[in-house]
């Protein structure tokens, strides 16, 4: 194995050598749908790296009462770029960027996707909001302190560099609207011959899915954003009180998009979900229709939900009581597919690889995340624990330990196809071992102190809550030790480690049907799909 | 496998309308601050319309519908293969959009001049539904008109494609796209001209 060892980029075949073309240049503005998925991840997942510091700083902050390691003022701009960055950098436009682009076109047996010159436009974009965001921090008033919402009337009046931030992410939302667009397109007009819709990936549905969030829900962020700038340079007074605006209409504004962009967080993951669990249970999944349709309630429903973000602003009983019972309703997909994977898992034939164990802990977290969700869904427990830590701890249940968790497990699943070499099991099992382990420490022990009243975004707390904030903190680091063991192991295994041939998991989409690495244009010949994508007896 | 760009133009249409959905709701948003606002202050925005000159506002509408008319005859021309005459029609296209951008000029400077524009001492200190109003009349009217730009600078790259033979009536996609979008431009000046000039 040594010469295979000893192998460089150039030479791992397929995509990585046969267009001929090398250098930074063949990467940045590369049209192959690859490159340009490769390129999201590592652009997205340093964003990820970056907030995951401000979140530890976070923790060590609030390790003990009183300063520790910051100030309020300090505490308040880290906070908000953990947020911006987390929502805006990573998990939003990673997902579709990354996993989407690398893998959804091969998963229809397409070429490319439909627009692929548009594609590099929004990688392009995303990284121009990114600097222009990264350049907020450092200049005019210093960081943002508003926190990742953006409230007015605040963020009308602070000193700090507002304008430059908002106008960085409203020209990230322009890249997801671009990538949505492309999504839905290719889906519609690429797919290979007996790529029915009943035969698509559910990885797909659920990215059709997020790409219609996408292209419906962004503008009205788009146009919020504008708002806020306006109201910040201009001074129109559309969410001012004393000139007739209403504060609560920006809050209407923001949640609109801000809601559903959740469901653009959570929608590819339970996407991969679905493709993962039958791979490593050889059982084609149970109930491939109703997963795929509440896919798109989900998105259909998630888009009416946005008032319970705002049960305390003082909207009226009747909207709070619609917007409740809405809630409950998209409870309703989310659990049908969660018990849909259970039913897949019942009686198959479980190998709990590294994929699959990511994919596990994310139907448990997911699940922690979402039934805490209808605590804050129902109107009189959600005044109760509104803007505690319990939000934060769920939150971060559903969009870490769902989405982040299953980033993970695209991660351990998908790129060894794509590098051509595989990463090394056992310390992918530590690591998930002690994420997972430093995970639940941090936010259970974070929803209990929300129970207790401990609130949010406070950088000093009362002194009963300081054993339990020690046990999260100490979590925090259970957790990132994980992270670093994880991302150490795929990274000297992508690189140098052993070589990944043919379809070691036995999984019946596409992607495992082409060449590893897939060549430029994914396929050596236009492939025919005769079965579906869970149809294993095709193999064994 | 060799390299076939594809021609679907049932695909690129398709990405086109998705892209006028997302502009759509980009408006939306301030249709719909328009109409909780126009709730809550129901005789302070008909006060306030009544002061926006609904002679302009009516020859702006005008002025629009027929550039959308000449852009929908370039698309027939180029079908046509009459290439000239497409490249005509969009100038005229641009013309009335050059007319249309003139016309709000004078509105704006009008108002500006009488100390009626966002955050304007004079609006601070009236009625809270007339600052309201100006701001949403300003911002949206103001939007429309960066995207008539935008039309302009898109139509007149398509003229010159026109020209250099890159559109023809084989591969009349991005004039298709283009009329597409000025349509859309039109399409929501058709909604702002009466909900800001013609209250009663």
């Amino acid at each position: 194995m040594t010469s295979n060892v000893q192998r460089s980029d150039a030479t791992r075949g397929g995509f990585w050598s046969d267009s001929g073309k090398t250098g930074l240049t063949s990467w940045i503005f590369s049209t192959d749908h690859k490159r340009i998925g490769l390129l999201y991840l590592f652009s997205t997942f340093s964003f990820f790296l970056v907030a995951v510091v401000l979140g530890l700083l976070l923790r060590i902050e609030l390790m003990a009462p009183g300063r520790t390691i910051m100030g309020p003022q300090t505490y308040n701009a880290i906070f908000t770029v953990h947020g911006v960055m987390m929502i805006f950098l990573f998990i939003i436009p990673g997902f579709p960027g990354a996993f989407g682009n690398l893998v959804m076109p091969i998963q229809i047996g397409a070429r490319d996707v439909f627009f692929p010159r548009l594609n590099l436009l929004s990688w392009w974009l995303y990284i121009i909001g990114a600097a222009i965001i990264l350049t907020s921090l450092f200049t005019g008033g210093g960081p943002p302190d508003t926190g990742w919402t953006f409230y007015v009337p605040f963020s009308a009046r602070t000193g700090t560099n507002v304008s430059l931030a908002v106008f960085g992410v409203f020209v990230v939302g322009f890249s997801s609207i671009l990538t949505g667009l492309n999504f839905v397109t290719t889906i519609h007009r690429l797919r290979c011959e007996g790529m029915t819709w009943g035969r698509l990936p559910l990885f797909v549905w659920s990215l059709y899915a997020t790409a219609w969030v996408q292209i419906l829900a962004t503008p009205i962020l788009a146009i919020t954003l504008v708002l806020v700038m306006a109201e910040r340079l201009l001074g129109t007074g559309l969410f001012e009180p004393a000139q007739g605006g209403d504060p609560l209409m920006y809050q209407h504004l923001f949640w609109i998009y801000s809601h559903p962009a959740v469901y653009i967080m959570i929608l590819p993951a339970m996407g991969v979900i679905s493709d993962i669990i039958p791979v490593f249970s050889r059982k084609p999944i149970f109930g491939y229709k109703m997963i795929a349709f509440s896919s798109l309630a989900i998105a259909a429903f998630g888009s009416l939900v946005w008032g319970h973000h705002m049960f305390t602003s003082g909207m009226s009983d009747t909207a709070i009581l619609v917007f409740s019972f809405l809630t409950f309703v998209v409870a309703i997909p989310s659990a049908i597919k969660v018990f849909n994977w259970i039913s897949t898992l019942y009686k198959g034939s479980i190998s709990l690889d590294a994929p699959m164990l990511f994919a596990l802990s994310f139907i448990l977290l997911f699940s922690i995340g979402g039934l805490s969700g209808l605590i804050l869904g129902a109107a009189a427990t959600d005044v109760h624990v509104h803007d505690t830590h319990f939000v934060v701890g769920h939150f971060h249940y559903v969009i870490f330990g769902g989405s982040g968790f299953a980033f993970f497990a695209s991660m351990h699943y998908w790129l060894p196809k794509f590098f051509g070499r595989r990463y090394a099991e056992k310390p992918a099992v530590i690591a998930w071992v002690l994420m997972f382990t430093g995970f639940n420490v941090m936010y259970f022990t974070m929803q209990v102190l929300g129970m207790e009243g401990m609130p949010r975004r406070y950088y000093d707390y009362l002194p009963e809550f300081a054993n339990l904030n020690l046990v999260a903190t100490i979590g925090s680091w259970i957790l990132v030790t994980g992270l670093v063991i994880m991302l150490v192991n795929l990274f000297r295994g992508l690189l140098w480690g052993e070589p990944f041939e043919g379809n070691p998991w036995g999984g019946a989409t596409l992607e495992w049907s082409t060449a590893t690495p897939p060549p430029t244009e994914n396929f050596a010949e236009d492939p025919v799909v005769t079965h579906g994508p869970y149809d294993f007896t095709q193999q064994d | 496998m060799t390299h076939q760009p594809h021609t679907d133009n049932l695909g690129a249409r398709l990405g086109m309308w998705l892209f006028l959905f997302t502009e759509l709701l980009l408006f939306g948003g301030l249709f719909l601050l328009y109409a909780v606002y126009f709730k809550r202050y129901p005789h302070e925005f008909a006060v306030a319309g009544t002061q926006l000159n609904w002679v302009m506002g009516t020859a702006n509408t005008v002025i629009l519908l027929t550039s959308s008319l000449c852009a929908a005859m370039a698309v027939t021309a180029v079908q046509r293969g009459e290439s000239r005459r497409a490249v005509g029609l969009i100038g005229g296209t641009i013309l009335c959009a050059a007319g249309f951008m003139t016309i709000k000029y004078f509105e704006w400077s009008e108002k500006i001049g009488h100390g009626i524009y966002p955050g304007s001492a004079h609006l601070r200190g009236g009625v809270p539904g007339e600052s309201v109003f100006f701001s949403l009349y300003f911002m949206t009217t103001g939007i429309h008109g960066l995207h008539v730009l935008i039309g302009c600078v898109l139509l007149a790259v398509i003229g010159f494609k026109i020209t250099s033979g890159a559109v023809t009536a084989e591969n009349y996609n991005l004039l298709e796209n283009g009329a597409l979008y000025w349509h859309l431009v039109d399409l929501i000046w058709i909604f702002i001209f009466p909900l800001y000039y013609l209250i009663l």
